[in-house]
């Protein structure tokens, strides 16, 4: 019990000189090695920042409405001036970055796993792999914004409707991905001997499909969320997306499209901060693609 | 060669199908009843029934889509809720400004990155390299409606060479109509010109590390005869293949295009159809944009022989 105890005390200088040894060695070596990768990360972790702290960072409420200061170019006292009805531009691009990252990470997820199961069943399954696989084509040779456009028009504007409808959009592209990885990865000895010796499918997908396939999916789930920011951000630039009374990009740049000749700092700073954060997390991607996947990496 | 075709055709009808079958899903899954929305706001219900039956939307789901489908094969992709016109007609005299636009889009998007591609591989993990690999990740990181607004700001705001926004056909004149494009097509190009670039470069890079391009080099061939003849003969395969995925990006991103610069194109079409909940035009844009990336990829798939002969179906 004493033993345990001691080994469950935090052990702080040991812990100041783990993070002093990360911040002046192992995050050099990584920047070195993978510069675009680090910036990226940064840019990235500065955005879930502002996520998180949003309200904090606002100077005032993203929603009021201040008739008397409309349209106000950048200034003082509101740095990214004000949009046609008053309100702080600054602090609806801070709410914003809720919006956008909320998008991104929940759709990378939702579809990656989405993608996975049925991947993994149709690299496995023959009779449902000619089925499900014919549906896929058809919903890839639907251009994934029409298709989110389609599906969009159905329901009511909703964050969650725009997580399910690019969901639904991009799972076929991740079933492609995971299927042909499956198709190879069953051929391997080890797969083989695995059946052989009477492993239950399921242990084998989790002992010896699964991390095999982790890597590239992983990289292909950066990606998703990159262009899932730019659905959402497109989406709800042309009124089909996000609800017009939440602050995101794409709302504020839409509501400015028809004074961006009068006031272009309306259209500017939301697409500075949609374009950095869908940039650091193209960056992060292809830096987990050169850090995870030599072999592509020198390829692509 | 023959039973490759007839089994490639087998699947992009099989395809379609599947996209027919989710296209009208969408409808059948729309809220809203037409029919009540025809008889108007003093109609009773058994007016409201006996539209429905001359509609046929008393029918079981799997009898509409019958019929539906029967329809379209006869060029019928029923009529606008907005303006009762017919959809193929609404499509059809849309159909010239997008088509002048991702034509250009294309010429545009295929001379520029297809060299940049190249001159990268060839100078692999050069500075050049580096930079021209890195403006490709910016390009499909900045969104088309973004990078529009800038190119208009800068090229049409603030210098004043092009056009703000808008179209001329091209009975017009070649001129005005070139003009208006350039900027469409440079904002619509920039991520479509990414993507090919950086396939170009990778597939490029796997061809010069063949044996034939020593055999070449040591033959003291030219570096651009090795480029144009060898490599890029050799690499051509991933790159159309590219393109062709590619055209769904381009589709999703002339909604978008025409959208800013006030294009009164197929896009424009679906975004206005959107905003109305005009879901037949909806519908009739899907099924027409989807055809045709199907067929262009289909048309791709078919190519490969002329452009590598060591394919052989």
């Amino acid at each position: 019990m004493i033993n345990n105890s001691t080994m469950n005390r935090v052990d702080w200088p040991a812990q100041v000189s783990k993070i002093r040894l990360f911040l002046t060695v192992q995050l050099p070596a990584l920047y070195k090695r993978y510069p675009f990768a680090v910036i990226g990360a940064a840019t990235l972790l500065l955005m879930i920042f502002i996520a998180i702290f949003a309200p904090f960072l606002a100077t005032v409420d993203p929603q009021a409405v201040a008739p008397l200061n409309r349209l106000k170019p950048p200034s003082w006292e509101y740095w990214f001036g004000t949009d046609a009805l008053g309100r702080d531009v600054y602090s609806r691009v801070m709410y914003g970055t809720r919006v956008s990252l909320t998008v991104g990470i929940s759709v990378a997820v939702l579809s990656t796993v989405i993608g996975l199961a049925i991947g993994l069943i149709t690299g496995f399954v023959r009779w449902v792999d000619a089925i499900v696989m014919r549906i896929m084509d058809g919903l890839m040779s639907i251009p994934s914004i029409l298709l989110a456009i389609a599906l969009m028009a159905l329901t009511k504007a909703s964050i969650e409707n725009v997580i399910i409808a690019i969901t639904i959009a991009e799972v076929p592209r991740v079933v492609r991905l995971v299927r042909s990885l499956v198709l190879g990865l069953r051929e391997q000895p080890y797969v083989e001997a695995a059946a052989a010796s009477g492993t239950p499918l399921l242990k084998t997908l989790l002992r010896h499909i699964l991390p095999n396939i982790a890597a590239p999916l992983l990289v292909q789930a950066t990606y998703i969320c990159a262009s899932a920011m730019i659905t959402e951000a497109i989406l709800s630039f042309i009124g089909a997306g996000t609800p017009p009374n939440i602050p995101s990009w794409g709302n504020i740049m839409a509501e400015s499209r028809s004074l961006f000749q009068i006031a272009g700092y309306l259209i500017l700073f939301p697409s500075i901060f949609l374009s950095a954060t869908v940039l650091a997390v193209n960056y992060l991607g292809d830096g987990l693609r050169d850090a995870l996947d030599p072999r592509l990496s020198r390829r692509m | 060669m023959l039973s490759y075709i007839v089994r490639r055709l087998g699947a992009t009808v099989v395809v379609m199908a599947v996209v027919a079958f989710v296209v009208f899903s969408l409808l059948y899954l729309t809220p809203g009843d037409p029919a009540a929305v025809i008889a108007g706001d003093v109609a009773t219900s058994e007016d409201i029934a006996r539209i429905r039956q001359s509609l046929g939307l008393d029918q079981p789901f799997l009898v509409r889509f019958g019929n539906w489908v029967w329809a379209l094969l006869h060029g019928d992709m029923g009529t606008s809720i907005f303006n009762s016109l017919p959809v193929s007609k609404l499509i059809g005299q849309r159909v010239e400004p997008t088509l002048s636009l991702t034509i250009c889009t294309l010429i545009v998007a295929i001379l520029t990155s297809v060299p940049l591609g190249a001159i990268a591989a060839a100078r692999a993990e050069s500075k050049l390299d580096h930079a021209i690999m890195g403006f490709s990740v910016l390009g499909f990181s900045i969104p088309v409606f973004v990078l529009a607004y800038l190119l208009i700001l800068l090229f049409s705001l603030q210098l004043h060479w092009l056009p703000v926004q808008g179209y001329r056909p091209i009975s017009e004149g070649i001129w005005p109509w070139f003009l208006h494009l350039i900027l469409p097509s440079l904002a619509l190009g920039t991520v479509y010109a990414a993507l090919i670039a950086r396939i170009t470069r990778a597939s490029v890079l796997d061809v010069l590390s063949q044996d034939y391009i020593r055999t070449a080099q040591a033959k003291g061939l030219k570096e651009s005869d090795i480029m144009i003849h060898h490599a890029l003969k050799n690499a051509a395969v991933p790159i159309i293949t590219i393109i062709g995925i590619g055209i769904g990006l381009l589709i999703s991103g002339a909604v978008v295009t025409e959208t800013v610069f006030a294009i009164p194109g197929i896009g424009r079409l679906t975004v206005d159809a959107i905003l109305r909940r005009d879901y037949p035009i909806i519908q009739g844009v899907i099924l027409i944009f989807s055809a045709t990336y199907v067929m262009i990829n289909l048309m791709i798939d078919l190519s490969y022989v002329f452009f590598d002969p060591r394919i052989r179906y």
